[in-house]
């Protein structure tokens, strides 16, 4: 609605908070296809570029005293090892590269998306709920191949009195398909509103006496997405490696 | 964002004229495929990298570090071992110095004692001998003092009794004197 | 006419879904002050519930996302 105006309006306040986030061609003109080569395509692009300079050129050397980039890189692997361990145990170690390879991408998407002027993958909708749902099919599939039918164990809480076994059951089954669209949502919201919200106080900077605020208010919602960025992926990971567990031991 | 007027047509339904955003750009199901197509080829090269180099190779390198640093660990215990080893070594060896240097004092302690002793006893001796010939030495000056004496008093006795005007003989006077100091 | 009242009605609606956040808002703070009530109380079992203290952070700011994302749908999608 208030979009048709956009273009229109040539002075005074203009926002077009998600003019950010539109998709087109990284070449020329054009309709974007599956297959075209667009904006989103180059920041994936160069997420995979960023993980592979990290993990693979960062560690070259294989040096017992690691440099900065290799302890970086040894932090990453110890920090989701670790997290996987903890949470899965023993046997979630196994589904440990596909953990990593979510972190990575969207720990790098993210803090690639901060650069001025960039595209954020992370914050459409599309690329969250792929992920998300990828560990929602992986998990349940997951669950009724390891544990057959009392993976349905999940949903009926043996340790709540019987009457209430039934509501809770209906209540865990809609929690449980709920999961995939929080997971999604929460992720690819988070960039968005950040994105979205910096590029609202840049909209204010038109104004040449609230511009300073305007700056520093910037400055302040950065720092905070700087922290947002990570700590979202930190806790795709985490959730992933709950619901992993879930699957694996469904009678905790 | 583009500024500029883009063909309707070949932008398509979520971009206005002006290049702006119809709405979100995120529900714009035009886009949808291209996204996933792109995220899923993203992921599997990620997942290839991190699963054929790069987590084995970091696993390796924390195993290999973790090694190091047992080894490290089991050396270090064994040179600590061995320090405590040479430690008590020492420790003994310095007790035995101590030992054979109070051994060695006690001995020159009494080497000097002895010859303390014996320069002692030699010197008592040469004392003695010296107090012995002194003590014959005044004896004998005594004796002679004595008769000396006897004669000056004998002398002076025959010269009083002459100036008196008496006359005795030699013999008289010193029987009388004699007698007189023996008396 | 009738187009202008639709969209007054999405604007008031996409502020009404704004106080949604201020509820998030007390969520996280809550979880966050609970966890460092207890962390101060017990410090060692503290580092252990970082994990829960995230999950439990992302649970209720979830729920926040979701009022800004009705927000930002009455405002750029109805």
């Amino acid at each position: 609605m208030a979009a048709e105006a956009h273009g229109e309006e040539a002075g005074g306040l203009v926002f077009h908070p998600m003019d950010q986030f539109i998709v087109k061609p990284f070449f020329g003109d054009g309709a974007v296809s599956w297959y075209t080569i667009t904006n989103a395509t180059v920041w994936m692009a160069l997420a995979v570029l960023a993980v592979f300079a990290l993990l693979v050129l960062g560690t070259s050397k294989r040096s017992v005293i690691p440099t900065r980039l290799q302890s970086v890189a040894e932090l990453a692997y110890g920090f989701i090892y670790k997290m996987v361990e903890d949470i899965c145990g023993k046997e979630g170690v196994k589904y440990f590269p596909y953990i990593m390879t979510l972190f990575m991408f969207i720990v790098f998407a993210n803090f690639l998306g901060l650069l001025p002027m960039a595209f954020t993958p992370t914050s459409h909708i599309a690329v969250t709920a792929i992920m998300a749902f990828a560990v929602f099919f992986a998990v349940t599939i997951l669950g009724f191949v390891k544990n057959g039918a009392s993976f349905l164990g999940l949903f009926w809480v043996s340790s709540a009195p019987l009457a209430l076994r039934p509501i809770l059951a209906l209540i865990e089954v809609i929690s449980y398909f709920v999961r995939p669209v929080s997971h999604s949502i929460r992720l690819a919201g988070n960039m968005m509103a950040g994105h979205a919200v910096i590029k609202v106080f840049a909209g204010f900077a038109a104004i040449a006496a609230i511009a300073p605020l305007s700056v520093v208010a910037i400055t302040a919602m950065y720092g905070l997405e700087i922290l947002v960025s990570f700590i979202q992926a930190y806790v795709f990971t985490i959730l992933t490696c709950v619901y992993l567990k879930d699957a694996l031991h469904p009678h905790h | 964002m583009a500024t500029e007027p883009i063909d309707m047509e070949v932008a398509g339904m979520c971009v206005n004229e002006f290049g702006g955003a119809i709405g979100m750009p995120q529900l714009c199901g035009e886009w949808f495929g291209n996204q996933i197509f792109w995220l899923v080829v993203a992921l599997v090269a990620i997942y290839f990298i991190l699963s054929r180099i790069a987590l084995p190779r970091i696993g390796s390198v924390l195993a290999e570090r973790q090694g190091t640093i047992t080894n490290d660990i089991a050396a270090a215990e064994d040179l600590k071992v061995k320090a405590t080893e040479a430690e008590a070594a020492y420790d003994k060896a310095l007790i035995d110095a101590r030992a054979e240097a109070h051994r060695i004092v006690a001995a020159a302690k009494a080497d000097i004692q002895a010859d303390l002793n014996k320069a002692i006893a030699q010197a008592d001796a040469e004392i003695a001998e010296k107090a012995a010939e002194s003590e014959k030495a005044i004896s004998e000056i005594r004796a002679s003092a004595m008769q000396n004496v006897e004669e000056v008093a004998k002398d002076t006795a025959q010269a009083i009794v002459a100036a008196l005007g008496g006359s005795a003989d030699a013999k008289t006077v010193s029987a009388a004197v004699e007698a007189r100091m023996k008396g | 006419m009738e187009g202008d009242i639709v969209q007054m009605g999405a604007y008031i609606g996409a502020g009404l879904a704004c106080m949604g956040m201020g509820g998030a808002a007390v969520g996280v703070g809550n979880v966050a002050g609970n966890y460092l009530a207890g962390a101060l109380r017990n410090p060692s079992a503290a580092a252990g519930q970082t994990a829960t203290l995230f999950i439990g952070i992302a649970f209720a700011e979830a729920l926040g996302i979701f009022s800004f994302l009705v927000a930002l749908l009455l405002m750029f999608a109805v």
